[in-house]
């Protein structure tokens, strides 16, 4: 380890830091509906959309009502990359002349898009056409996060409304955050990567003769606009197989720390609008604290083995870090820095392969998932998958003391719990299930490159980043196939929605409840303890869960790698 | 909930459409035509061009075997630096297929006594397209290259010198070596050494 990698991992944080509140600021405008400077040029835009499609965006709906809207949504969205992925060998912009995709392998690819997984059973510049990238997915890439967002904000609406039945209007939050929030960073962001070296053309690929006379194919494309809201949108779908280690997608350190702080910005600034929105934002800063001390132990431990080195390699006289499946560019810091962005939110874009990191270091990115993403997380996924720890969190202080536990002026009550209790019991349900089905099946056992616990971990990682909507993989796995397609597209499905329904109706009926003013007996949320507690649930709750699984893989590894044993 | 489904309909359907034209459309060629008008260069893969003809791309790797080259790193895209299909090895930490890969890669190179092998120069990266070297990879194959042609070890391990680069803040990732641009200005220094 470095002074300098660690003097990397304090300014990220600090620069996040002192983002939050203008982008907090700035979700808070949108979470109200109120005018922005951006509507002077794109406020004709947003009245057209509603006009065309029979919305009035003033309507209030019911959590139901919300639910179904945004569902169907999501599902016309799905089968329309479906039909373009099938499609894609007739379609236009297609320069490689590419082939329509395999039904299982559109199938997955559509619901891993919709559900903001973007986990990629192929390869990108071997596989999608220029129309497929542009047209069927960089539009779930701006959607799917547009969808988290306005899901958070419906949850916070349950929490800031008293006796209220609705939780606001899903297509007016999904058109203002689309509009005003993720496409003019988007076209800023872009603009600075293709400035950086990251391709935006419609050709497919260009031809060229190496220094020693060979043949060599670059594959070109529409990249930047593409990477952008990748990145934004935490979305983590490369343009090309090797994501953003890949020259063309994250041609330097300087792109990869923007790369970075574009994957954590709106989460960060969502804890901030979540405090605004109750009315007290040192709210908001407590969750953010008990969020980077989580991050901050991950990012630790994984920069200090990755920097440590493999001590099988060092064995053969080389020293130095675990530079397998690394860039240059970026190195141990940036890389397991990055690592551990991609996979405490949901992003799921790589700088380096997880899957070649030493044993302990790539089992941060596996924790980071099973904590059900919390740690800043997804856009809007990840502030309300916290909040239910947090509901979790004052019922547990409730016990201890004895009272109706309370939380930013809510009651919360049996209905309540039950529901976080579901919506937390899915991830353990799914990841665990499905691995151990993989793990004694010959279809299951296919699939790990690597022999050894190893190969089990390369199970367990594909099910938790299935699970988690992350999209990351340790990728040595043979995913395209019709038994891992299918499991990860239903493990993608359930992750995402069977987590949505239940923290709606949380919404719903935390939105309909009185407002209990705090008083003396009221259990602190904003202080150091409550803070503490917080951490000490996810970690608990999100963690606990999976040890075993966690010693049958990457624990079994790391002792395996200090003993020196390969398999 | 019958109502609920129904009133969805429209509006799920037109703003799909409405979204697909402007965020799958219209957003991503605004940006290609901006793009090739204001990074011409940068847009279309950041290509070296020598005497007209296009010899690779500032930011791609590409394969070097001759002993008058300094070679890149091993690469696991393709049968090497193979840039229709990026891509790592995925080798986890106790596989034996790395082991023995790493050892091969030993093999060839061209020892220096006294100094261990920097780690970026038997293994493979992320990309299997990293154009870069670390200075001490580089380094590493100064007398290889020097002997190779004919030039002393002195003027080659200068170019190395010349060609480190580092972040635009030191801290942000570590200092490299572009190994195209490097062997490109070595072929220029041979073009008046002696082949």
């Amino acid at each position: 380890m470095t002074i300098q990698g660690w003097l990397l991992i304090l300014v990220f944080v600090g620069v996040l830091l002192a983002l939050t509140k203008p982008m907090g600021l700035w979700l808070h405008a949108l979470y109200e509906g109120r005018r922005t400077p951006l509507h002077a040029v794109l406020g004709p835009v947003e009245r057209g959309f509603y006009r065309l499609s029979g919305i009035d965006p003033t309507e209030e709906m019911g959590w139901k009502r919300y639910a179904v809207h945004m569902l169907v949504f999501n599902a016309v969205l799905m089968l329309l990359t479906y039909a373009v992925l099938r499609l894609q060998g007739v379609l236009p912009l297609n320069p490689n002349k590419l082939a329509a995709l395999p039904e299982h392998l559109a199938a997955d690819t559509a619901i891993s898009f919709t559900t903001n997984t973007n986990w990629q059973s192929y390869a990108g510049e071997s596989t999608m056409s220029n129309l497929s990238q542009m047209f069927g997915l960089t539009i779930h890439n701006f959607l799917s996060a547009a969808t988290g967002i306005a899901l958070a904000f419906a949850f916070f609406r349950g929490f800031a409304r008293r006796e209220a039945e609705t939780i606001g209007n899903f297509w007016a939050d999904c058109t203002r955050i689309t509009l005003y929030l993720l496409l003019p960073i988007s076209i800023v962001y872009a603009l600075y990567l293709v400035a950086s070296g990251v391709p935006q053309t419609l050709a497919g690929s260009v031809d060229i003769t190496t220094l020693e006379g060979a043949k060599q194919t670059l594959a070109l494309g529409p990249v930047a606009s593409q990477e952008a809201i990748k990145m934004l949108g935490t979305n983590g779908g490369g343009f090309f197989n090797a994501n953003s280690a890949h020259p063309f997608e994250n041609p330097s350190a300087a792109t990869n720390f923007v790369q970075m702080l574009s994957i954590f910005l709106i989460g960060f600034g969502l804890t901030w609008t979540f405090g605004k929105a109750v009315g007290n934002t040192r709210q908001g800063w407590a969750i953010l604290s008990a969020m980077v001390m989580i991050f901050l132990v991950g990012v630790g431990v994984c920069y200090w083995q990755e920097a440590g080195g493999n001590p099988i390699v060092h064995h053969l006289g080389v020293a130095g870090p675990n530079m397998e499946g690394k860039e240059v560019r970026f190195g141990a810091a940036a890389s397991a820095l990055f690592a551990a962005v991609t996979t405490a939110a949901s992003c799921g874009a790589v700088n380096a392969m997880h899957d070649s990191f030493t044993a302990l270091g790539g089992m941060i990115p596996l924790i980071n998932i099973q904590l059900g993403e919390v740690v800043v997380g997804g856009v809007g996924a990840g502030v309300y998958g916290f909040l239910l720890f947090a509901i979790l969190a004052v019922f547990v202080a409730g016990l201890m003391v004895g009272r109706t536990p309370e939380y930013v002026g809510k009651k919360i009550e049996g209905r309540e719990v039950k529901l976080a209790v579901l919506a937390i019991a899915v991830l353990p349900l799914i990841i665990l299930g499905f691995t151990a089905v993989s793990a004694v099946v010959g279809a299951g056992l296919a699939g790990p490159l690597n022999k050894g616990p190893h190969g089990f971990t390369e199970i367990l990682y594909t099910f938790t980043s299935a699970v988690g909507n992350n999209g990351s993989a340790f990728a040595g796995l043979t995913a395209s196939t019709p038994f891992y397609d299918s499991m990860i597209g239903i493990a993608m499905w359930v992750g995402r929605f069977f987590i949505i329904v239940p923290m709606l109706a949380i919404a719903g009926s935390l939105a309909a409840k009185k407002y209990t003013p705090e008083t003396a007996g009221s259990f602190p949320t904003t202080g150091g303890l409550w803070v503490g507690l917080l951490v000490g649930i996810v970690l608990i709750l999100g963690g606990l869960t999976f040890l075993p699984s966690l010693a049958l893989g990457p624990i079994a590894d790391h002792l395996a790698m200090i003993a020196g044993k390969t398999f | 909930m019958n109502n609920d489904l129904t009133s969805s309909l429209r509006p799920a359907l037109v703003m799909t459409g409405l979204f697909a034209v402007l965020l799958g459309i219209a957003y991503p060629l605004a940006m290609t035509g901006v793009a090739q008008a204001v990074f011409p260069h940068q847009a279309n893969g950041s290509l070296v061009v020598d005497h007209g003809k296009a010899v690779g791309s500032e930011l791609i790797g590409q394969g070097f075997a001759s002993d008058r080259y300094f070679h890149p790193r091993p690469s696991a895209a393709g049968k090497g630096y193979d840039a229709m299909a990026s891509g790592g090895s995925n080798f986890g930490p106790t596989s034996q297929p790395l082991v023995d890969r790493i050892k091969g890669d030993i093999a060839n190179l061209h020892p220096v006594p006294g100094v261990s092998i920097p780690p970026d120069l038997v293994t493979a990266s992320a990309s299997g397209l990293d154009p870069d070297l670390s200075p001490e990879a580089a380094l590493y194959q100064v007398r290889r290259v020097a002997a190779a042609r004919r030039l002393p070890e002195a003027r080659v391990e200068a170019l190395v010198e010349g060609a480190i680069e580092t972040p635009i803040l030191p801290f942000l990732g570590d200092a490299h070596v572009n190994v195209l641009a490097l062997n490109r200005q070595l072929d220029r220094l041979g073009a008046t050494a002696g082949r």
